[in-house]
């Protein structure tokens, strides 16, 4: 990964899952344009650039944060997650396979911010009832209206052994 | 310039001259034809439909070809079980390629919930030739009769022998190169007989999905990609006047164009690319329009010129006027829905790429075949050189549908020399793509004092013809649409016309039942001419636990309940809802109970998706979604004031869904969302005695 060749910036070093990376602290770069435009995890989304749907949705030092809104300077020093990033190797993050044991996505796009938005709720409440998901979840949008598949996998993710937002062990 | 045969679009190539095997090897290959319009008259020699081809490899896989695409409503997966169906294979040995316009049948679009009874019945057809003609080598192979072979996960044997006398699919195509038409007695396996089809699947390419490695067009970033970007008008019928581009041109590595009406820059990064667009000085004349305080006189006012529109209804049967003149009960009312956006969660994406000529284009369209000779007119190139891919699409609901953006960044690919995307900003996709038509429908309705129907005027403008038939037995009826002009640009969207009319005629029903104090389930069984429609009718008031009793004032002062039926696109529904109207009038929905019914049930998770979905994506149509407009300009291009339904607003859905297995399948992305606003509307009534006339009943959270 190269730095950006924008001189008069300051440049600094992002890590995202795991690995170090070099970027330019240009203020009008948020970490959704860095995440998918410099280091290609594309599997972010871009929906609305406003904060409003929960696509571009990484976790921040575990905690889920929407990556449009989020300026890259923010986050210099701290852990970003990606989508990409949550499985280890072959072996799905178990949120990542209750999602797909539910049959959870339609088209799929919101999908990436959904799985971290319920990693990041599971890790501060590792068994939530239907409302306290609900109020958690409710800044990520599926126009598709896979609402009640989703509800049924962050449940089923709640009932896996073992903390599910640890990961596999 | 000649193109090489081989490269030539397999559709404008006779099925005998494709290059099917060149392209994916030795084999078998079964093809059924395309119907396309007669350019002498729409429909003449019967409808068009898309074509199909399936082909069985050396490798034993089979790959089945559609000109159908997948945006996100499940068909790649219930389109690949009918094939492996017909071929007794797993799942995981057919492999579906749709919407490539090189390689696909032809095909005019996926809407209208086509997809199913006609590309899952021209599939299924083709892999059912496919297999006689397997049958038929297995046969000469084994040395036995075709009847007594038997096909299962990809091998043929002899019924009833050991092991031993059984070859792979693979084996028996090997150095084959062998094209068969579909002849016309071949029978697929009747549904009641499916062991593949019909079952729990999990839906095929789910782990991209949770890995985040599934590449949308807006993922997709060819080296030296440039990122463009269109000037785009600021109001509804703007005309730009000057242009100036130099600033814009005086950027590193910007390339800016401007031919027509088409003015658009393209630079090495998407910041660039935005400080480009900002640079272009631009004059726009713009000219007074409607808004929407004024809407609904402005479209009675305006009625269009029918003629070039072909979705126009006529219909007389009796004699309607004198029968309203005469009823002892007439009501006449007047319903109406407003424009509302699509909302895909992956807006408008095109990435352009020319080759010696030639041109590619990937798209999330919902009409790739369409596309490829927009671009090929407003190019100049003849269509063999341009091909279209759908790769997977975030979403389209009959918004994805033209080809303007394509042609936009096949002209800045051409002036970079460079592949170029443009993705839609949120904002540009809710002031540039078109909407979901506003619909006035008046009714005119009589009734005997049992209130038995006699009379049915039904007048739909601006929506279109769908559902607007009824499914009720009235003797004389009367029933037309007329589109207007509309002051904003409006086109397809999932279930349009349905839900505009189904909303008007469902609300009516139970007006006329509260009128002669009837059941509201009981007065619509009463009238009913569709058996299949009252089965669900029937299963969802028992669902639901429906009572009998007239509706409002229900026994509980605030809750109340409300159902509605719909037919069309060959599927059945019918929506109950519960309510509650808070005494601070904020509505909530309580519960929802949806059946429906679409024949034989292919892939039933997916139709229960589809349903579950559907009845969600109308809750917002039916209770808070609305475009504000004023002058030409759209007041709420966010996410932030357009609302959406979100995971508060979605109550305890219950899906009743009867498998008819007797019956062809047809499709379920639409029909389920119909009657899910008149339900609610009903429901209201029940509870307040309010009746709401206009979607959405309740914009800002609170009944009127």
């Amino acid at each position: 990964m190269t730095a950006p060749e924008t001189s008069n910036h300051a440049t600094s070093v992002l890590r995202v899952n795991g690995a170090d990376h070099p970027v330019s602290l240009q203020r009008e770069r948020s970490l959704l344009y860095v995440l998918r435009e410099e280091l290609g995890l594309t599997g972010t989304k871009y929906g609305c650039g406003e904060g409003e749907c929960g696509a571009c949705k990484v976790l921040v030092d575990g905690v889920a944060v929407r990556s449009c809104t989020t300026s890259v300077g923010e986050v210099v020093g701290r852990s970003v997650t990606t989508i990409e990033g949550l499985a280890q190797g072959d072996r799905l993050h178990p949120v990542q396979q209750a999602f797909l044991d539910a049959g959870a996505f339609q088209c799929g796009f919101c999908i990436p911010g959904m799985i971290l938005a319920a990693v990041s709720l599971l890790d501060r409440n590792p068994h939530p009832n239907k409302n306290e998901i609900r109020a958690a979840m409710d800044g990520n949008v599926c126009r598709c209206g896979g609402y009640l598949r989703i509800l049924d996998a962050v449940q089923r993710a709640s009932r896996l052994p073992g903390d599910p937002a640890e990961g596999p062990p | 310039m000649t193109t090489p045969r081989a490269a030539l679009p397999f559709d404008l190539l006779t099925p005998t001259e494709r290059p099917f095997f060149e392209r994916f090897g030795d084999g078998l290959v079964v093809v059924l034809p395309a119907r396309r319009p007669d350019p002498n008259g729409w429909g003449r020699g019967g409808p068009p439909h898309g074509g199909a081809w399936v082909h069985v490899g050396e490798d034993g896989k089979v790959r089945a070809f559609t000109g159908k695409v997948e945006v996100g409503q499940g068909t790649r997966t219930a389109l690949s079980l009918l094939v492996a169906e017909e071929l007794s294979l797993s799942l995981a040995t057919v492999e579906l390629t749709m919407g490539d316009t090189n390689v696909s049948p032809w095909d005019m679009g996926t809407f209208g919930s086509r997809s199913m009874p006609d590309a899952g019945e021209h599939l299924r057809t083709t892999a059912a030739a496919a297999r006689a003609v397997v049958l038929e080598l297995a046969a000469a192979r084994l040395g036995v009769a075709p009847g007594t072979i038997e096909l299962s996960e990809g091998r043929a044997r002899v019924r009833g022998a050991s092991g031993a006398r059984s070859v792979g699919y693979g084996d028996l195509v090997k150095g084959l190169r062998r094209v068969e038409m579909v002849p016309p007695s071949t029978r697929p396996v009747p549904p009641p007989e499916w062991t593949v089809a019909g079952r729990p699947t999990p839906a095929v390419g789910g782990r991209d999905v949770v890995t985040g490695a599934r590449q949308y067009t807006s993922d997709l970033h060819p080296p030296g990609m440039l990122h463009g970007r269109l000037l785009l008008p600021p109001s509804f019928g703007a005309k730009l006047r000057h242009v100036d581009l130099s600033a814009a041109l005086a950027l590193p590595g910007v390339t800016a164009v401007h031919e027509g009406d088409l003015v658009g820059v393209a630079a090495p990064d998407l910041l660039t690319a935005r400080a480009a667009l900002k640079s272009v000085r631009a004059e726009w004349a713009t000219y007074p329009q409607p808004s929407e305080r004024e809407i609904v006189e402005y479209l009675r006012q305006h009625p269009a010129e029918g003629e070039d529109f072909w979705d126009v209804l006529h219909e007389k049967v009796g004699d309607v006027t004198a029968a309203l003149a005469s009823a002892p009960i007439a009501l006449h009312e007047t319903y109406t829905t407003a424009y509302i956006a699509h909302v895909p969660m992956e807006t408008h994406a095109v990435l352009a790429s020319w080759e010696e000529g030639r041109l590619t284009v990937w798209m999330g369209s919902q009409t790739p075949f369409r596309a490829r000779d927009a671009l090929s007119d407003a190019l100049g190139i003849p269509p063999s050189q341009v091909r279209v891919v759908v790769p997977p699409t975030g979403s389209g609901f009959g918004g994805k549908h033209a080809a303007d953006l394509a042609v936009g960044a096949a002209r800045l690919a051409q002036a970079s020399g460079h592949p170029v995307r443009i993705v839609y900003t949120r904002k540009e996709e809710f002031t540039q793509a078109y909407f979901r038509p506003m619909a006035v429908i008046d009714i005119w309705s009589g009734a005997e004092n049992d209130g038995t129907l006699t009379a049915w005027q039904f007048n739909d403008l601006n929506a279109g013809s769908a559902a607007a038939r009824l499914p009720y037995k009235v003797p004389h009826q009367k029933i037309d649409n007329q589109p207007a002009d509309s002051p904003l640009a409006q086109a397809s969207y999932r279930a349009l016309a349905a839900t505009a009319n189904n909303f008007a005629r469902e609300s009516h029903m139970d007006e006329l039942a509260a009128r002669v104090g009837a059941d509201p389930v009981e007065y619509r069984l009463r009238h009913l001419a569709d058996d299949r429609l009252a089965a669900v009718l029937r299963a969802v008031a028992e669902r639901a636990g429906w009572l009998a009793r007239p509706a409002s004032p229900g026994p509980h002062p605030g809750r109340g309940r409300g159902i509605a039926v719909g037919l069309e696109k060959g599927g059945r529904v019918a929506t109950f809802a519960e309510v509650e109207v808070h005494p601070d009038r904020r509505l909530e929905v309580v519960r929802i109970v949806t059946g429906f019914e679409c024949g034989a049930i292919v892939h039933p998770a997916n139709l229960r998706s589809q349903v579950e979905g559907g009845t969600i994506m109308a809750l917002g149509g039916a209770l808070f979604e609305v475009i504000h407009f004023e002058n030409g300009r759209i007041l709420n291009p966010k996410l932030s004031e357009y609302r959406v339904p979100r995971f508060h607003d979605v109550p305890p859905i219950d899906v009743v869904l009867l498998d008819r297995r007797d019956l062809p399948s047809q499709g379920g992305g639409e029909t389920p969302l119909i009657a899910v606003a008149p339900a609610i509307a009903n429901a209201i009534y029940d509870a307040s005695g309010k009746r709401l006339r206009s979607l959405p009943l309740a914009p800002d959270g609170t009944i009127p």
